[in-house]
């Protein structure tokens, strides 16, 4: 009988003891945004492919993505919003420098259930009269947001206040980051509030475009006008189209990832990073659904990966809102003359 | 039918409990309704579990299979698989057990057999049962702070087992302590009678006799870690591993965190990998559960 227990007891002991085997080079890790996930391991899947090098990928938010970069532990920091000055310092505290890309474009849809026959578009004011802190405890009815809407409850769902697409949003509609009302039930995972607002007919919620594009069936958009003429008159539904060529404002946004410069000194990183960007344009950005940036943008972030182009193109100021992709280009040319 | 006559006040037999058919006589509606509710009691579980695993087990049909469990993750939801997951949390359970089953057991010893009864002893008690009920993600923020940054051991497999490892310890010690509760103390003392010492004693008799108990306890114990998500999430455990844990730095994925990052997915193909996730971590729990009776039956036997 002390056969069976010392099984159990060397086995453990072996797998200890055997587990160091021949050298393979180091992971490239990367971790950071659940919004950026899909296409760092849709990168990933397809470099396994090519290369021996492995590449791991965590989904830690963009703010503990950061808190892990900037303490060295990452080689890429995936992220849904720029980098914010807290942020900068604390790399900059531990030197650690980076090249920062914007990849793509993501969407922020605020949907409906399909039954709400009321709300057929909804003015950046009004989703600030919904949402802003003050609300709490005053705007509880439809009624409360638009006169002749009825008078039933309203139920609210959003992002988590861990992610970058709450950050987002509230700068976007409340004009001031991570301020929103509290009693709305909110949840890190997109799935709950997906099926939260197709279960609910008094239910508005915001998440991240592809995962209305996903659940079309169950869901109702909600076109959205920021009532400036400029870039697009009206209420507009986000697309593809309308998310490519900026008329979707305030509600879409840049998404990034950032390099560590001392990383970039092994060759297999510098080679992921220009294959993620290559493979990225051509048609894994678009395939995890989000709107890669126009074709010439790829050239110039390529460049700005060879020349080790450090710091960040949004001075630390974090989310901000209704960046076109054609003002980021003249940014981000402008930073690599 | 002839019990129907007995008093209802009759006095318990000298040999202890009274037979059921006798109860059944004395008072047939209570006992009836007691028979009802236990079976009740069996069945509600028995029943949940069974349409867990029915259900489980339809949706995740189209991708049960050997490819699945060969497989590497992927963004397409009919070539993902599971392997980096499920080697990774066989490797967490072994290193595991290898970590809390000495501590665990050896803690028990001393506070059953070698401890002197006094305030000392009798604080590490409270102690180690209030243990038993800390909320995991608790253990996980420790084995962060500990392991991870503190002893400088990384994201890795080793932190991650750690981790576990403390977080079973409680209930390692707790269940070992049953067991050796359970060796009589006349085998001991018929032990020192033959003039063995204490270490032969605990070795040649008692050890031997308590084992299957001590194996049912860690055995289930460790049936729980590998359920566990919440420590694993915050001492770094990744989402997307494509390679095999292959030493103890290596960085890794568990079946809990593969089947989350299923379920969190827009796309609704992922929900029959995420129930085929569910099935493989049942099997694997029911593997464990399997091993513990076989070797409680075995040891039992032997003893």
């Amino acid at each position: 009988m002390r056969h069976a227990a010392s099984y159990l007891f060397a086995a453990a002991a072996l797998t200890a003891a055997c587990s160091r085997s021949a050298p393979r080079p180091p992971p490239i890790k990367a971790d950071g945004s659940s919004t950026v996930y899909p296409i760092s391991e849709a990168v990933a899947e397809e470099w396994k492919k090519v290369h021996p090098t492995q590449v791991t990928v965590g989904i830690s938010g963009t703010g503990g993505g950061f808190k892990r970069f900037c303490a060295r532990e990452t080689d890429i920091s995936d992220a849904s919003r720029p980098i914010k000055k807290t942020e900068v310092d604390l790399c900059a505290k531990n030197g650690v420098e980076y090249v920062e890309l914007p990849l793509a474009f993501d969407g922020i849809a605020v949907v409906v259930h399909p039954k709400n026959a009321w709300v057929d578009r909804l003015t950046t004011s009004e989703l600030k009269t919904m949402w802003e802190p003050a609300a709490q405890g005053r705007v509880k009815r439809w009624s409360d947001v638009r006169k002749g809407w009825p008078e039933k409850e309203l139920r609210l769902f959003g992002a988590g206040v861990d992610s970058g697409t709450y950050d987002y949003f509230t700068e976007a509609i409340i004009h001031e980051e991570r301020a929103s009302r509290g009693d709305f039930t909110s949840s890190e995972d997109d799935n709950v509030l997906v099926s939260g607002v197709a279960g609910d007919e008094l239910a508005l919620g915001f998440f991240g475009l592809a995962y209305y594009e996903h659940n079309r069936d169950k869901l109702k958009v909600v076109p959205i006008d920021d009532d400036k003429a400029d870039n697009g008159a009206g209420p507009i539904s986000p697309s593809a189209t309308t998310v490519r060529d900026g008329t979707y404002q305030p509600l879409s946004r840049p998404i990034f990832i950032y390099v560590s410069k001392r990383s970039l000194e092994r060759a297999d990183v510098a080679e992921f990073v220009q294959f993620y960007l290559r493979e990225g344009q051509k048609k894994l950005i678009a395939e995890v659904g989000y709107i890669p940036l126009p074709e010439r943008a790829y050239p110039l972030l390529a460049a700005r990966v060879d020349r080790r182009v450090t710091g960040s193109l949004f001075q630390g100021k974090g989310s901000q809102v209704g960046v076109s992709i054609e003002a980021m280009l003249e940014r981000q040319q402008g930073a690599g003359r | 039918m002839s019990q129907e006559s007995l008093p209802v006040t009759a006095p318990p037999r000298a040999s202890g409990i009274p037979r059921a058919g006798e109860l059944e006589g004395v008072r047939p509606a209570r006992h009836a309704l007691f028979l009802a509710l236990c079976v009740l009691a069996l069945i509600v579980p028995l029943a949940v579990l069974g349409l867990l695993l029915a259900s489980a087990l339809h949706v995740s049909a189209p991708r049960l299979g050997w490819e699945f469990l060969t497989g590497y993750p992927s963004r397409h939801a009919t070539s993902a698989g599971i392997l980096p997951a499920l080697a990774g949390s066989a490797a967490l359970l072994t290193l595991t057990a290898g970590l809390a089953v000495p501590l665990g057991v050896g803690a028990a010893i001393y506070l059953e057999e070698y401890a002197r009864p006094n305030r000392l002893t009798s604080l590490i008690e409270v102690n180690i049962s209030n243990l038993a009920g800390v909320p995991s993600i608790l253990y996980g923020l420790l084995g962060l702070e500990v392991f991870v940054r503190a002893l400088g051991l990384g994201r890795s497999l080793i932190s991650g087992a750690a981790t576990l490892a403390l977080l079973v310890l409680p209930m390692v010690i707790m269940t070992s302590r049953e067991a050796l509760r359970t060796v009589p103390s006349s085998l001991r003392e018929a032990c020192y009678a033959l003039g063995a010492d204490r270490w032969t004693t605990l070795r040649c008799v008692i050890l031997p006799s308590c084992l299957p108990g001590i194996l049912t306890g860690v055995i289930l114990s460790l049936a729980r870690a590998v359920g566990e998500t919440a420590p694993l999430v915050t001492i770094g455990a990744l989402t997307y591993v494509a390679v095999l844990p292959d030493s103890l730095g290596s960085a890794f994925t568990a079946i809990p965190i593969q089947i989350f990052n299923w379920v969190s997915r827009p796309q609704a193909e992922f929900r029959a990998n995420a129930a085929a996730g569910v099935v493989v971590l049942l099997a694997l729990t029911g593997a464990l559960n399997g091993l513990c009776i076989w070797l409680r039956v075995r040891l039992g036997r032997r003893a």
